[in-house]
C-alpha cells in the first residue's frame, strides 16, 4: 500500500509539474465560492450530516471522500437543493452562494441549479438525441434562438472532451453512446447552462479506466473556470484529482486542507487510516 | 409418484385451465360472427331502421355509440390525465391524497347501474339535461374516470424517477418535467388506459339507460341535448323487447358492437407495442 500511495503521488506530481497542479493556491487564501455554515441534516429523524462547516474555493477541484454512507452525496445535492424532493427530512446550518444564503425564502431554485450544476454517478441520458441532452436545461431556461443553441452544443460538448467523438452523430439517441460518452454528455449537460459551480457525484463509478481518464483529463479542462466539488470513486481518484480535500467519516467532516496535505501529511489519525488504506 | 410424472400432470393441469380461460372467449365470438355476418351488409350499417327494426339498417345506433364514446373521452382524458399527473407528479402522501385514491378505488367497483342511477338524478334532472347525449357522455366519463386516472398513474410512475432528478438538476421545472420527458414517456400506457376506458364505456348499457338511450328513434341527433339510440341498448331492445326478430339481425347488432370493441381494443395493442419497442428504459 505505501509503494501504491508513493505511485499516486507520483502521477500526480506529474501533473502538477506541467500545469498549475493540485494544491496550487493555500486553503486560507483561496476565494469561497460556497460556505457551508454548521449544516446539519437527517432523513426520517436519522442524522446524516453532523454540524458540517467549510468553503468550496472558487475555480479549484474540490474532494470529498470517505467511505460510503458519510453523507457526501447528500452534501452534494444540499448544495443544489435537490434535496428538496425528498420527502421528510430536516436541516439545520445555512449554505451560502456567493454569500447569498440559498435556503432563503426568496431563492429561485431554478436559477440556482442553473448556477449550480450536477453530475450523477450513472450516466443518466434522457429520452432524446445527443443534442437534446446538451441543451435540455438552456431550453427549460427559455432559450429559443437556433444559432446561440449551437454554439452551446459545440462548446459544451468540446469542454466535456467529447466533441470529437460525437460531432456527426448530433441527432443519434443518446443512448446510442457508451458508458463512457454519456457520462461525458451529462458532464457537456451541465457545462450547457454556463453554471458557476459543478457537482460531481462518483461520476466515474460505473466507467472503465479510459473513460474514467477521459473524464478526469475533461475535468482538468475545467478547474480552471469553475469551482468544481468531486466525490471520486476511490482514494487514488481523489488524491489525482484534489486541489482541496474534505474526509467525511459518517456524517462528520473529520479533516480539510489542500490535497496534497490531507493525502500525503493527513493531521487526523483517521484520515491517515483510511488514505493509506488501513480501513474503508 | 415420480416427480416428472408429476409435473407432466401439473402441466396437463394447468394448460386445461388455460383452455377453460379461452374458451368462452372463442365460443362467444365464433357463435356471433357465424350468425351475426350474414346480416352484415352495407345497408345494415348505413340505413335507418325500418318496421319495428326487424328491416333496414341500424346508422342511428351505431352513430350515437360513437357519439357517447366521443363525449366521454373529452370529459374523461382530460380530468382523468390531469388528475393522475397530480397524483404521481405534485401530490404528496397526506390525508387528502389518501382520501382522492380511496375515492377512486371505490368508484372503480361501483356498479354501472348505479352510476345510471345518479346520472339520471345529477345530469338528467337537477342540471335539466334532459335524456340526452350530454348526460349519457358526462355519467359514462365518471364511470370511466378511475380506470383512466388509475392506469395513467401507473404509467406516469413507471417513469424513472431519475428522469426527474436530472431535470430538476438542469433547472427544469416540476411541469417541465411532467411536460418534456415524464408525459411523452408515459404516453403508450396512459393511450393503453384510456382506450380501455373507453372500450368499456362504448360497451356498457346500464349508465345510459335513464341518461340518453332512446328505444326506437330512425334519426341522426343534430345536437348534444337529442336523446339518441345506442348500440348496447339496442342489442338489448331488439333481443328482449320486440316480437318476432329476426335472429340474424340480433347477431347482426352484436356483432358490430364486438367489432367495434375489438379494433379498439386492437389499436390499443398495436400503439402500446409499437411504443414498447422505441422505449429507451
Amino acid at each position: 500500500m505505501v509503494g501504491e500511495s508513493t505511485r499516486l503521488r507520483g502521477n500526480m506530481l506529474t501533473r502538477s509539474s506541467n500545469r498549475q497542479g493540485p494544491g496550487r493556491i493555500p486553503l486560507e487564501g483561496a476565494a469561497a465560492k460556497v460556505r457551508i455554515q454548521g449544516v446539519s441534516y437527517w432523513y426520517s429523524g436519522k442524522a446524516s450530516l453532523e454540524g458540517v462547516t467549510m468553503e468550496v474555493p472558487d475555480k479549484a477541484v474540490t474532494v470529498v471522500f470517505g467511505p460510503a454512507g458519510g453523507g457526501k452525496t447528500t452534501l452534494l445535492r444540499l448544495i443544489n437543493r435537490l434535496n428538496d424532493m425528498v420527502d421528510d427530512t430536516h436541516m439545520t446550518g445555512r449554505i451560502l452562494l456567493d454569500g447569498e444564503d440559498i435556503y432563503a425564502p426568496a431563492t429561485d431554485v431554478s436559477r440556482l441549479r442553473r448556477r449550480v450544476g450536477m453530475v450523477f454517478a450513472l450516466p443518466l441520458a434522457l429520452p432524446g438525441t445527443v443534442r437534446d441532452n446538451v441543451l435540455y436545461g438552456p431550453r427549460m431556461a427559455g432559450e429559443r434562438d437556433t444559432s446561440r443553441l449551437s454554439d452551446i452544443v459545440e462548446r459544451s460538448l468540446q469542454q466535456a472532451a467529447l466533441w470529437a467523438e460525437v460531432r456527426d452523430r448530433l441527432d443519434t439517441p443518446a443512448l446510442s453512446l457508451s458508458g463512457g460518452q454519456q457520462q461525458r454528455l451529462c458532464i457537456a449537460r451541465s457545462l450547457a447552462l454556463e453554471p458557476e459551480v459543478l457537482l460531481l457525484d462518483e461520476p466515474t463509478s460505473g466507467l472503465d479506466p479510459i473513460s474514467t481518464a477521459k473524464v478526469e483529463e475533461s475535468l482538468f479542462e475545467l478547474r480552471d473556470r469553475y469551482a468544481v466539488v468531486i466525490v471520486p470513486h476511490s482514494v487514488q481518484q481523489a488524491a489525482r484529482v484534489a486541489d482541496y480535500a474534505a474526509f467525511f467519516l459518517s456524517g462528520e467532516l473529520v479533516e480539510r486542507g489542500s490535497g496534497p496535505q490531507v493525502f500525503t501529511s493527513p493531521r487526523d489519525r483517521r484520515t491517515e487510516d483510511y488514505v493509506t488504506g488501513r480501513f474503508g | 409418484m415420480s416427480r416428472s410424472l408429476l409435473q407432466t400432470l401439473g402441466f396437463i393441469l394447468l394448460g386445461v385451465v388455460a383452455m377453460i380461460v379461452v374458451a368462452p372467449i372463442l365460443l362467444v365470438v365464433g357463435t356471433i360472427v357465424a350468425r351475426g355476418i350474414s346480416a352484415i351488409n352495407w345497408e345494415f350499417i348505413s340505413s335507418m331502421p325500418r318496421g319495428g327494426m326487424r328491416e333496414g339498417g341500424i346508422l342511428p345506433a351505431i352513430v350515437g355509440t360513437l357519439l357517447l364514446t366521443l363525449g366521454t373521452a373529452l370529459v374523461a382524458v382530460p380530468i382523468g390525465v390531469g388528475g393522475a399527473i397530480y397524483l404521481s407528479e405534485y401530490a404528496r402522501d397526506t390525508r387528502l391524497t389518501r382520501a382522492i385514491r380511496l375515492a377512486i378505488v371505490n368508484l372503480a367497483g361501483i356498479p354501472s347501474i348505479v352510476y345510471g342511477l345518479f346520472g339520471l338524478g345529477m345530469f338528467v334532472l337537477f342540471l335539466r339535461f334532459g335524456t340526452s347525449i350530454l348526460a349519457g357522455s358526462l355519467t359514462l366519463a365518471i364511470m370511466t374516470l378511475p380506470v383512466i386516472i388509475s392506469t395513467a398513474e401507473e404509467a406516469l410512475r413507471a417513469v424513472p424517477q431519475d428522469f426527474r432528478t436530472v431535470s430538476a438538476s438542469l433547472g427544469g421545472s416540476r411541469w417541465q418535467a411532467v411536460q418534456h420527458i415524464v408525459l411523452p414517456q408515459a404516453l403508450p400506457g396512459i393511450i393503453t388506459g384510456v382506450i380501455l376506458g373507453l372500450l368499456r364505456a362504448a360497451g356498457e348499457t346500464a349508465p345510459i339507460l335513464f341518461t340518453v338511450a332512446a328505444f326506437y328513434l330512425p334519426r341522426l341527433p343534430s345536437s348534444p341535448l337529442d336523446q339518441t339510440m345506442a348500440l348496447p341498448y339496442h342489442l338489448y331492445v331488439i333481443t328482449t323487447q320486440v316480437p318476432g326478430m329476426p335472429l340474424s339481425v340480433q347477431y347482426g347488432t352484436a356483432f358490430v358492437l364486438l367489432a367495434l370493441v375489438l379494433s379498439l381494443n386492437i389499436v390499443a395493442t398495436v400503439i402500446r407495442s409499437h411504443f414498447r419497442r422505441r422505449r429507451q428504459w
